[in-house]
């Protein structure tokens, strides 16, 4: 007689090592996430909270102040955004390539030169580099004219048309860190192999960087492409530091992170709404969200990983 | 048996007389935004009030201002908040009073001290009812060095015409940079520019309640006219001034590199530390020689008690003591820039708070023309004014074009403009 099949054993041990993470990331994470989306679809009506459904965000995309505002924030987003890419990305493969150079001297030095700013606050970084570029306690005005080029110097954090870029590139002085760290770390796992039998077809220097390295670490740009989507489209800190919540000069640095931060909590005289607050912040999940599935669903999944 | 009910009676009686101990010593918290005066408060203020009232203790906790007004709402939500509460005038208190948060206390014997117009930045909209009791409020006006005014022989202004003379020759002497004041900050255009010198233009009060009223607008002349002498500021200010923050314009001045500080009174004790020169003051210049003038005296600070405070006969007694003359002199001398509102005739020692003062005297009073009512909606017109103010002096918005987005955003809400 066969044995009676034994009927499924709970694995205890599975829920006993989850529970501590699930339980505080859905404490932290999931039920505030899910209440800011209940949130945005409630307004407060004489000092009680009415459900009105959608009205909150008809408000945000039909009416001309808020969507004025909207817009631009979002418009300031992608630029914000399109910077990093531009930027620092390239700037942190071409760092990772160079410091990955095995006849480099001091490597590690360079190295921890650039990540260190990653760890600064942003009240440090914002407060420091507004003194750096102030015209008049600032040392840029200065070590321009020392070279002869004062003409270029403008008070660019005050200037409508600089102080986007001029934040954004500031941003990315604090973390071109990130993604040359996560480069380096994947060109150091290509295997001398690969590269020397590229040598013996002679593949070498720079056109074994474009050939053999890059494709190699493609999937690495691809995942550094996306945090810095995700970080960027919650920026609020560097900004609220340098500007402001009012993200000043005439909101040209104002971005959905700012935004909701003001609409949320208010402002001087502008009294907070937790709900038009609560509405921004889920728009603000939503276009995260949508960038993130484009990115799994449209590029990760064609991506090639090679195997050693 | 009787041994253990024996010590459950002395255990008992230990806790009743604790109790009786505490109850004999009241301990009242005040919330505040003020952290710049916890020495003052600390040492001046409350062991006055303790001297003369044996039994309640005070204690001041201040919170950063940029700070104050989330965490209060989110301490009375809890209900940890302190008895007393520091109160911003207009809406913000408003809205604490109607949310229940703060306590009625038109009946209190001390408010007889004030007068309509320092009560108004705590009352309901119809004044019926009084939620803080007014503690103080801030007066604008342009404080300048008096050693630099000597040096390139110019005299204090009077009038419009007098006061771009002397800016202009202070900026052809070259020495001093004529006036220091950016639009970083934004709030600073606004405050110390627009709502300093406007009231000269609307006639104090009675342009700010025909606004209120709807009988003026944002696009009649009185309301465009600041924006038009704000355009012909730019070139006085400082090199750069589209990136100069507030504390970068208090340095300036006081390191002795600028002659005119556009200001509100609360500087003056702050200054007063800093500058190694002579300071003096003149109100908003007059369009003409011999026009009446009118200043901003604004209320600023305020004191009410938290309905759910646990001992509010004290609380009581405090607020009372607030609204006395005493409490006027010692907080006046204590805090010079900070005048109390109370009617009660009172001196001051320093001779620049002085001058602020005396011009309660000599010009008509009135208070910032964004603050009651009118930003109660979105767009939020104090903040619009901010940005407004900003763009005219940099030039990228024209006084006239000014006026009409102002007005448009708050006909778009506000039923007596539409």
């Amino acid at each position: 007689m066969a044995p009676k099949p034994r009927p499924p054993r709970i694995k205890w041990h599975v829920i006993v090592f989850l529970a501590p993470a699930v339980l505080v990331y859905t404490a932290v994470m999931i039920y505030p996430l899910f209440n800011t989306l209940r949130l945005s679809l409630f307004t407060e009506v004489d000092q009680t909270r009415v459900f009105v459904g959608l009205q909150n965000f008809r408000t945000l995309f039909g009416d001309a102040f808020w969507s004025d505002h909207f817009w631009n924030a979002l418009a300031n987003n992608f630029w914000f955004f399109l910077i990093h890419m531009l930027v620092q990305n390239p700037v942190g493969i071409a760092l990772a390539a160079i410091l990955s150079h095995p006849k480099l001297r001091f490597a590690s030095f360079y190295r921890s030169a650039i990540f260190i700013p990653t760890i600064l606050s942003f009240v440090i970084v914002g407060f420091a580099w507004k003194l750096i570029l102030s015209p008049i306690w600032g040392i840029a005005p200065g070590m321009l004219d020392a070279v002869g080029l004062k003409q270029l110097y403008a008070p660019w954090l005050g200037k409508q048309e600089y102080a986007l870029t001029a934040l954004s590139l500031v941003s990315v002085w604090q973390f071109v860190g990130i993604p040359m760290m996560l480069i380096y770390a994947a060109l150091l796992s290509i295997p001398e192999g690969i590269l020397e039998a590229a040598e013996v077809e002679g593949i070498t220097g720079l056109s074994a960087f474009w050939k053999i390295k890059l494709p190699l670490i493609l999937p690495s740009i691809g995942i550094i492409s996306i945090l810095t989507f995700v970080a960027n489209f919650n920026a609020f800190d560097l900004i609220y530091a340098a500007q402001g919540a009012l993200a000043g000069p005439d909101f040209s640095t104002d971005i959905l992170g700012t935004f909701m931060y003001r609409t949320f909590f208010g402002f001087q005289l502008q009294l907070g709404d937790p709900h038009m607050g609560s509405t921004i912040a889920s728009a603000m999940f939503a276009i995260i969200l949508v960038g993130v599935c484009l990115y799994l669903f449209g590029i990760q999944r064609r991506m090639h990983r090679y195997q050693f | 048996m009787t041994k253990l009910k024996l010590s459950y009676v002395l255990l008992a009686t230990t806790l009743i007389s604790g109790n009786a101990v505490l109850a004999q010593d009241v301990t009242l918290t005040i919330e505040s935004w003020r952290n710049d005066d916890l020495a003052i408060w600390q040492d001046q203020i409350i062991p006055a009030f303790e001297a003369q009232n044996p039994g309640i203790k005070v204690k001041f906790v201040p919170s950063a201002p940029t700070e104050y007004d989330a965490v209060l709402n989110s301490k009375l939500e809890a209900g940890s908040a302190g008895d007393l509460i520091t109160c911003r005038p207009f809406d913000a208190s408003l809205a604490l009073f109607e949310a229940g948060h703060l306590a009625d206390i038109s009946g209190l014997e001390g408010m007889a001290n004030f007068s309509p117009v320092a009560k108004s930045g705590w009352s309901t909209d119809d004044a019926a009812t009084q939620f803080c009791v007014p503690m103080a409020s801030v007066i604008h006006g342009f404080i300048y060095n008096k050693d630099a005014f000597a040096e390139v022989g110019v005299e204090v202004p009077a009038t419009e015409a007098e006061f771009f003379a002397v800016l202009g020759k202070i900026k052809e002497d070259g020495n001093y940079t004529p006036m220091a004041m950016g639009t970083n900050d934004q709030w600073e255009a606004a405050t110390m520019g627009y709502n300093n010198i406007g009231p000269n233009y609307w006639k104090g009060e009675e342009g700010r309640l025909a606004l209120l009223a709807g009988d003026q607008k944002l696009t009649d002349e009185p309301w465009v006219a600041p924006y038009r002498q704000l355009a012909k500021w730019a070139p006085y200010l400082g090199d750069g001034y589209e990136a100069q923050t507030y504390p970068d314009s208090q340095n300036i001045f006081t390191l002795g590199r600028a002659a005119i500080y556009p200001a509100g009174s609360w500087e003056i004790s702050g200054f007063n530390g800093l500058a190694d020169f002579e300071m003096g003051a003149f109100y908003p210049p007059v369009a003409a020689a011999g026009d009446e003038c009118y200043i901003s005296d604004h209320t600023d600070i305020g004191i009410g008690m938290n309905t759910k405070s646990a001992h509010p006969e004290a609380a009581k007694a405090f607020l009372n003591w607030v609204g006395s003359p005493e409490f006027a002199t010692l907080y006046a001398n204590a805090l010079p820039g900070f005048f109390p509102l109370s009617s009660a005739p009172i001196t001051l020692d320093d001779p620049l708070a002085q001058e602020f003062i005396s011009w309660r005297g000599k010009c008509h009073s009135s208070i910032r023309s964004t603050y009651q009512i009118l930003s109660r909606g979105t767009p939020n017109l104090e903040n619009e004014t901010w940005n407004a103010s900003v763009a005219v002096i940099k030039g990228e918005e024209t006084p006239e074009d000014a006026g009409m987005r102002l007005q448009k955003g708050l006909a778009s809400w506000y039923a007596p403009q539409q």
